[in-house]
């Protein structure tokens, strides 16, 4: 793993002392100080790292936050407007933690959708994308039991559409929806337990983070030309190389955080989740956040209420097979100019969808999120299995580090260097 | 290339939302000039000032802001009232307090610490007041409501931040009051609003040139009374709203500065992978 | 997340430390707001202190006040009280102050003190005890008419609290 790199060795006696007993510094200069990293990585490779430290932000956030709400139907929409005006520097604390899940999803979406365009999914990955669908299921239930928390008419009626969706199951559906109810409707049993599961799975997820980059690192980092790691002329260590270039991109991305927080910070939100909850009244127009909106544009594209639910967690579901769907034995999308178009397509699909999903379920609106829904089904279903029979991929570079030079139009690499421009850093 | 396909689908898209709102029926709120809009917006204390007047004298007799307290009116982002001034406003409030050691309710004058209380003490007995409608507690109004931008509208306002659409619309609703259009029928009890979802509102038109005095020349007019409770309303929902924008500037700078300094780090320690194998 | 390391510490680049010192001062920065949140927020400080109209205390009535959820006696003394007070020698007493010191100046018959015992926290019972003033049923404590440790456990006299005379009938705790 470390060709030529100085075996790992500490200078102060006390941290020796730890390292013989619990070998933690080696671990952690192993994996993040001297890990080799392809030296091709682009941008979209930072996402990784924006998301760790977004699941940090979050993390702290909540618990700070959770030490002024309260959970009870009368005092939570309260106890948010308090921790708005009186808490110190609360209205920043929870201004962070609602934009920052947005930016959470966001970052992960992005990070799902370079995976798909350059493979990353692909064998000896498959496992690794796997607990990335896990860790997005999860986000998904984390999420959407905190914007119940609120109790604005949104966080009420939200719980009420989506619970509902259970009783959809056959024989046993009212008696699941009873139980998640904890009583007949959404009430005090439910935003109580939604509270507490709010507040553990982000630890489940943490644990599920730790699994997907152990994951990662058993097998490397995949990279934009796809193609394996041969020699350290491929690659170059974590730290300082790509410690600071996630860095870079990490601040990049929290000035857009910070545009929504300090500026913007209700934009990504719906005003109806500040009038609060009132079991008696529906809003004229139920929506998730918009990040739930391309399922929930799938849902309500399907007119029966049992198969909407299937089709939902099928989209979902999916996401899991996708190592095996994808038959195409070329990684990277960068030479597969084929299924570029179709990516670009389900891309472009989603974003439909999500904008459908905003809509009143009606007229063109249904009748558009209908041809989505089935292209979406279809990209998975059909062209990626279809594709890696058809297309014809382009060359592949024989190997990174001819790839990286390829691109800043040199000679091979030699040990002497080329005295390149900064080139694909 | 591939944003090709984006683009088609993103223009048949916004066609369709245009018409979408037209046909609805319901006209957008105009968008007003407000001093607090934008990133280095601020409130204007003489008009938090008057629009707190105009809730004590006019919106004060149906609607309550229980989430705002009297110690409120004196922080800084806000109206700007001295300590002995917001005590002499909240002594002119009565709250109930108690028990007493007999086991009484009773009332007494409203302290700072008080939030502004409500004409009714709960919604039933409102209810009752107003023959089954409810006049909202106005505390977050500014925030609670708000009108679809179709795209690629809301695309752009991203970009303005803006975050006036609640205030814009309350603007508009106070002096949006018509006749009802021939032909159409409104229920018992409501006004035809032009702007209020359903053009049927149970709130009567509130205000009237004159009503409220204003002492500092300001025109007494009810386009003017609309903007003053609107920027007021927008304050009690957001007091922090000036402490946010000035911290975000500080922020941004920051972000922006720390980013170079990043990128140039970035650069120069990449600068010698690629010098060397 | 923010890992700033310098590649080669030999270096001193101008670059790195000024990097490094504008990403510490950011995590500062960051890190106030989230410390700051655990102080008393503005709601807490607004019950910070309490009025108490003094008009219906009798004179020789202790009366009990909550204040930053502690129990605060206000004892209206007659004159015997404050002559009791004032004949005790200061070298008596456990922890010695004289009874001047422990009220307001003009007004002698108010003693303002809060009533928590100075050994273990409970709230002393007035008018009982053999120095006329408070007797602590925990661990026995004796208290005198100035709210003065007499008899322990206790090592400290009663606290007497920060406050001012808004008008003279009326008190400001805190």
């Amino acid at each position: 793993m470390q060709h030529g790199e100085p075996t790992f060795q500490l200078k102060n006696r006390t941290l020796r002392w730890v390292e013989r007993r619990l070998p933690i510094f080696g671990l952690i200069h192993s994996s993040f100080v001297a890990y080799p990293t392809p030296r091709n990585l682009n941008y979209w490779w930072t996402f990784g790292g924006i998301l760790s430290f977004m699941l940090v932000v979050q993390i702290v956030t909540g618990i700070v936050l959770a030490m002024h709400f309260t959970p009870t139907v009368d005092g939570a929409f309260n106890s948010v407007e308090h921790i708005m005006r009186d808490v110190n520097y609360g209205w920043l604390l929870r201004y962070i933690h609602a934009n920052g899940g947005s930016m959470f999803f966001l970052a992960a979406y992005i990070h799902m959708a370079r995976g798909l365009y350059y493979g990353s999914h692909k064998e000896p990955r498959e496992l690794l994308w796997i607990l990335g669908v896990v860790i997005f299921l999860l986000m998904m239930a984390t999420a959407f039991m905190g914007y119940v928390l609120p109790w604005g008419q949104m966080s009420f009626w939200a719980a009420t559409v989506i619970t509902n969706l259970f009783s959809a199951i056959p024989i046993f559906g009212n008696a699941i929806t009873q139980w998640l109810w904890g009583g007949y409707a959404v009430d005090q049993p439910l935003l109580q337990r939604f509270y507490s599961l709010h507040y553990v799975l982000p630890f489940a997820i943490a644990f599920v983070v730790v699994l997907h980059v152990w994951a990662l690192h058993v097998v490397g980092q995949n990279n934009p030309d796809g193609i394996d790691v041969k020699t350290d002329k491929d690659t170059v260590a974590f730290t300082p190389y790509a410690s600071m270039k996630d860095s870079f991109a990490l601040v990049c991305f929290l000035i857009l955080t910070a545009w929504f927080v300090f500026y913007a910070p209700n934009y990504l939100g719906h005003p109806d989740n500040y009038i609060p909850a009132n079991p008696l009244q529906t809003p004229p127009h139920i929506v998730p956040e918009w990040y739930f909106l391309p399922y929930y544009a799938i849902l309500r594209a399907i007119p029966n209420k049992l198969l909407g639910v299937v089709v939902l967690f099928g989209s979902i579901a999916v996401l899991f097979i996708v190592p095996w769907l994808d038959t195409s034995k070329v990684r990277s999308a960068r030479y597969r100019p084929l299924y570029r178009w179709f990516f670009w397509l389900l891309v472009v699909s989603v974003i439909g969808l999500g904008y459908l999903g905003s809509k009143p379920p009606e007229g063109i609106y249904v009748a558009a999120a209908r041809i989505l829904t089935i292209y979406y089904f279809a990209h998975f279903f059909v062209v990626l299995p279809l594709l890696g029979f058809i297309e014809t991929p382009r060359p592949l570079p024989s190997s990174i580090s001819e790839a990286v030079l390829k691109k800043k139009g040199g000679a091979p690499v030699t040990a002497g260097g080329v005295a390149a421009p900064e080139g694909r850093g | 290339m591939r944003i090709l396909p984006l683009l088609a689908v993103a223009s048949v898209l916004a066609g369709a939302h245009a018409v979408l709102a037209a046909e609805e029926g319901q006209p957008l709120p105009p968008r007003q000039a407000w001093t607090f809009a934008g990133p280095f917006g601020k409130f204007d204390r003489g008009q938090l000032q008057r629009g707190f007047k105009v809730y004590r004298e006019v919106c004060g007799a149906c609607h309550g802001m229980k989430l705002v307290p009297f110690r409120a009116l004196t922080e800084p982002g806000g109206p700007g009232f001295t300590e002995a001034q917001a005590r002499t406003i909240a002594g002119e409030y009565r709250v109930t307090d108690g028990p007493n050691d007999r086991g009484e309710m009773f009332e007494r004058p409203a302290r700072l610490s008080d939030a502004i209380p409500s004409p009714d003490p709960n919604e039933q007995a409102a209810r009752a007041r107003f023959d089954g409608a409810l006049p909202p507690d106005l505390s977050v109004i500014a925030k609670a409501r708000g009108y679809e931008v179709g795209f690629p509208g809301f695309i752009f306002d991203a970009f303005k931040q803006y975050q006036e659409a609640g205030v814009d619309y309350v603007a508009a609703y106070l002096t949006g009051y018509e006749n009802a259009p021939a032909g159409t029928t409104l229920a018992e009890g409501t006004f035809w609003s032009k702007y209020f979802p359903g053009h049927g509102t149970a709130m009567p038109p509130p205000f009237q040139a004159g009503q409220v005095e204003y002492t500092d020349g300001t025109p007494a007019t009810p386009e003017q009374y609309a903007r003053d409770i609107s920027a007021f309303l927008m304050w009690a929902a957001e007091p922090h709203l000036e402490a946010r924008k000035r911290i975000g500037l500080q922020v941004m700078v920051f972000l922006v500065i720390f980013a170079g300094l990043l990128y140039l780090t970035k650069k120069k320690i990449w600068s010698r992978a690629n010098n060397h194998a | 997340m923010t890992v700033e390391t310098t590649a080669e510490p030999s270096r001193r680049d101008f670059l790195y430390i000024a990097t490094a010192t504008v990403g510490a001062v950011g995590a500062a920065a960051a890190a106030w707001p989230l410390i700051n949140q655990m102080n008393p927020d503005a709601s807490v400080l607004a019950l910070s202190s309490a009025e108490v109209d003094l008009k219906p205390i009798a004179v020789g009535q202790i009366v009990t006040v909550k204040w930053r959820g502690k129990p605060v006696f206000i004892f209206h003394r007659t004159k015997r009280d404050i002559d009791e007070a004032r004949a005790v020698k200061l070298a008596d007493l456990i922890d010695p102050q004289a009874d001047e010191a422990r009220v307001k100046k003009g007004k002698d018959e108010w003693l303002v003190l809060v009533g928590v015992c100075t050994h273990l926290g409970c709230i002393p019972l007035g008018h009982q005890g053999q120095y006329d003033g408070w007797f602590c049923p925990c661990h026995g404590s004796l208290y005198d008419t100035s709210g003065r440790v007499r008899r322990g456990p206790a090592p400290l006299n009663l606290e007497v609290p920060p406050y001012e005379f808004s008008s003279d009938t009326s008190v400001k705790i805190g």
